[in-house]
């Protein structure tokens, strides 16, 4: 056989130094195709993907003429077509194994696009949306009184300009998630530092963890009911109150400590158990009680993973609706009374007026409002969530992993 | 020499002691609580649903018994979960995968992020959407598979605005998506290097180094992750209660009609008196009782799972 000449690439080069002869053989090796170095042999080009995409694209686009055309048809089936020329386009060029390889790899790329859509279906949705009314004017300043069908209807003809807004929402919304957090902190980490520093794993922390665990997965509305039922039993039996008087803001805050407690204790745990022990013995060393090693050594050092874990746990329970709708229902004015009468709270605010629009044969107003609402709830659970990665960044211990 | 003279300091230390015994007895109340709470909780739905569970048949809205009344929305939760769990598992897995093995390292946390904020936004939001943009949307695949597949009974005659069983089960995949995927996410990255790199060394590609490396190491977490997700979902109200147009129990998953025990509970209970409270929250024990048991199992195999992590 004829040789051809070759250019020795660099990484080729240190071994024509060593085996001069191989090379020399190389072309007759049964890999050798499309004139490369013997390194890539058998390989098959890099333009293939761009090729079969490309193919897929004009198969798909040829089909979708046929059976009429639309963006999200031709994208599935321009994938549908990629994966599958790339798997057979490998497996005649390669082999089967590396083909394989490729069509999971497509796959799990192929995955995450696909759960990429509704996130940005869904953020795309509510700011567009949300827009027009989070920017009419008094949307912050005002709550629903006086806002009635009749009106509704004037603001869809256009005879009136959106009016109404989300103030007895936000106010009822950071009351009652602050009584919650009020009730939560102290409960949480005070369990959480049984937990790790009293505890010396016995039977009960056993016990203890498994609880917080399974409780991290009450159902919201279920913990609306018994906290309602709660205050129910408090008011009514042991306080001799009227009934009805459990319906109040503090009966929703308690429903979301439920919800709350429980994460709160993970996360808090888990910050506490980074701490190094030596710092403990350290401090014990130098006699100081193990109570007051806590407070001022221990909680100290783990104090930016903690305060970052209750904002995300806040951030948690600021959505959550159905413990509210049952236990503090809702309101059309500003109440700042956590322990009298209907309370309104955003999440609320928003299932209300979609589900019961104030003009129910005009529900524009009712819609642009509940999306300017959920545009500020999103806003303010996407800041809190901000607000706990820069806290645990700038002081968390290092760990590892990604 | 010999005069030993008691360090003064002691006396004043006794308050330390006493310290000591208020703030672990302060933490040890605070745990005891928690476990009160659970107990309160359990006890409470127990109480308030045995006038619905012994009540004559005239007084329940099923006409029955309340064995009649619970059964079809008990039935309509777990479809709308087990659905929303088929759809999001492989997808949770595969960015998982994408996440802790494919994506290259500084791309990998941000898109961590990404997925976590698909969990941080609030249920009714996702309610919201499924309502007035999925719906709609799913509307033409609805009349789709009803053209070409109408002879199987899951794809009767859909409905016009998209709000089904189908679409709410949708919106779940989508909401339980990132729990499965946070809690996979952190079961592959924990797969022993060791294993890894000696697949890869034995010659295997990635996706033959993963399926014999990452999957069977991750097989419990992976199992665990996905009993969560659907804890999650059988107990997700606002989302459904939004989405779904409620009737009876029907095999027909693209039309209207269906029901789940939290958008039951939420769309009644603030009106309900009487018997009829009674009733939803004896459907709330059955809710708390199903989760209870989906997320017991879960932890258990979690806790199990540990322990045989911690060997390497």
């Amino acid at each position: 056989m004829k040789q051809t000449p070759t250019e020795p690439t660099k990484a080729e080069a240190r071994k024509v130094s060593t085996d001069v002869t191989d090379l020399k053989k190389a072309p007759e090796a049964p890999g050798r195709r499309h004139g490369r170095s013997r390194l890539t042999a058998g390989q098959k080009p890099r333009w293939t993907a761009l090729a079969a995409a490309g193919g897929s694209l004009i198969i798909a686009a040829a089909i979708m003429a046929l059976i009429g055309f639309n963006i999200a048809g031709l994208l599935i089936f321009t994938a549908i077509f990629y994966v599958v020329s790339m798997y057979v386009i490998t497996t005649v060029i390669e082999n089967r194994r590396k083909a394989t390889d490729g069509l999971w790899t497509n796959l799990i790329i192929g995955s995450f696009l696909v759960a990429l859509i509704p996130l940005i279906s869904v953020l795309w949705t509510v700011v567009s949306n949300g827009t027009p009314g989070l920017t009419s004017p008094g949307f912050f300043a005002s709550d629903m009184k006086g806002v009635t069908g009749i009106t509704d209807q004037k603001t869809e003809t256009g005879e009136l300009p959106l009016i109404g807004g989300i103030k007895h929402a936000l106010i009822g919304t950071m009351l009652i998630t602050l009584a919650a957090t009020i009730i939560s902190v102290p409960i949480g980490l005070l369990t959480s530092i049984y937990l790790v520093e009293y505890s010396n794993d016995n039977m009960l922390s056993k016990v203890i963890r498994f609880f917080v665990d399974v409780m991290t997965g009450i159902p919201s509305i279920v913990a609306g009911l018994f906290a309602g039922g709660l205050m129910m039993f408090i008011c009514q039996t042991l306080l001799k109150m009227p009934p009805g008087s459990n319906v109040m803001g503090f009966s929703a805050a308690v429903g979301l400590s439920v919800l709350m407690i429980p994460v709160v204790v993970r996360s808090t745990e888990e910050m506490l158990r980074v701490v190094p022990n030596e710092l403990r013995e350290a401090s014990a060393a130098l006699g100081v009680r193990k109570w007051r090693t806590t407070l001022k050594v221990v909680l100290p050092t783990a104090i930016s993973g903690i305060a970052s874990g209750i904002t995300l746990a806040i951030a948690r329970v600021v959505g959550e609706t159905a413990p509210i709708l049952v236990t503090a229902g809702v309101a059309l004015t500003t109440n700042f009374n956590l322990f009298k009468d209907w309370m309104m709270t955003l999440p609320v605010f928003i299932y209300r007026q979609l589900m019961n629009p104030t003009a129910p044969m005009a529900p524009t107003a009712s819609e642009e409002r509940a999306w300017g609402a959920a545009l500020v709830l999103i806003i303010i659970v996407m800041l809190l969530n901000l607000l706990a990665r820069a806290v645990a960044k700038i002081f968390a211990p290092k760990t590892a992993g990604r | 020499m010999s005069t030993t003279t008691a360090p003064p300091a002691l006396s004043s230390r006794s308050s330390g002691r006493a310290g000591d015994k208020i703030f672990s007895g302060l933490t040890l109340a605070a745990g005891i609580v928690i476990l009160a709470v659970l107990a309160f909780v359990a006890g409470y739905l127990v109480l308030e649903s045995v006038p619905a569970l012994f009540a004559p048949a005239d007084q329940i809205s099923a006409g029955t018994s309340f064995f009649t009344y619970v059964f079809p929305i008990m039935i309509g939760t777990l479809i709308t979960a087990a659905i929303a769990l088929l759809i999001a598992t492989p997808i949770a897995l595969g960015v998982a995968l994408f996440i802790s093995h494919l994506a290259p390292r500084n791309l990998a946390k941000p898109v961590g992020y990404v997925i976590d904020l698909l969990a941080a936004i609030p249920s009714v939001v996702y309610g919201a959407w499924g309502m007035l943009v999925l719906g709609p949307l799913m509307v033409p695949m609805y009349d789709w598979l009803h053209t070409y597949l109408g002879w199987i009974p899951l794809f009767g005659e859909p409905t016009t605005t998209g709000r089904t069983l189908m679409t709410a089960s949708v919106v779940l995949a989508v909401m339980i998506l990132p729990i499965i995927t946070a809690l996979s996410r952190e079961i592959f990255v924990q797969t022993p290097k060791l294993h890894e790199e000696a697949a890869l060394a034995l010659g295997a590609t990635r996706w033959e180094m993963i399926k014999m490396s990452v999957l069977p190491f991750a097989r419990s977490g992976i199992v665990s992750a996905i009993m969560l997700g659907l804890g999650r979902a059988l107990g997700e109200t606002m989302a459904v209660t939004l989405v779904l147009s409620p009737g009876l129990l029907t095999a027909n998953l693209i039309g209207a009609g269906n029901q789940t025990i939290p958008s039951e509970i939420a769309l009644n209970f603030p009106e309900a008196f009487g018997m009829r409270q009674h009733e939803l929250i004896a459907a709330g024990l059955v809710l708390f009782v199903i989760t209870l048991a989906v997320n017991m199992v879960a932890r258990i195999i979690v806790n199990r799972h540990k322990e045989f992590s911690g060997a390497n």
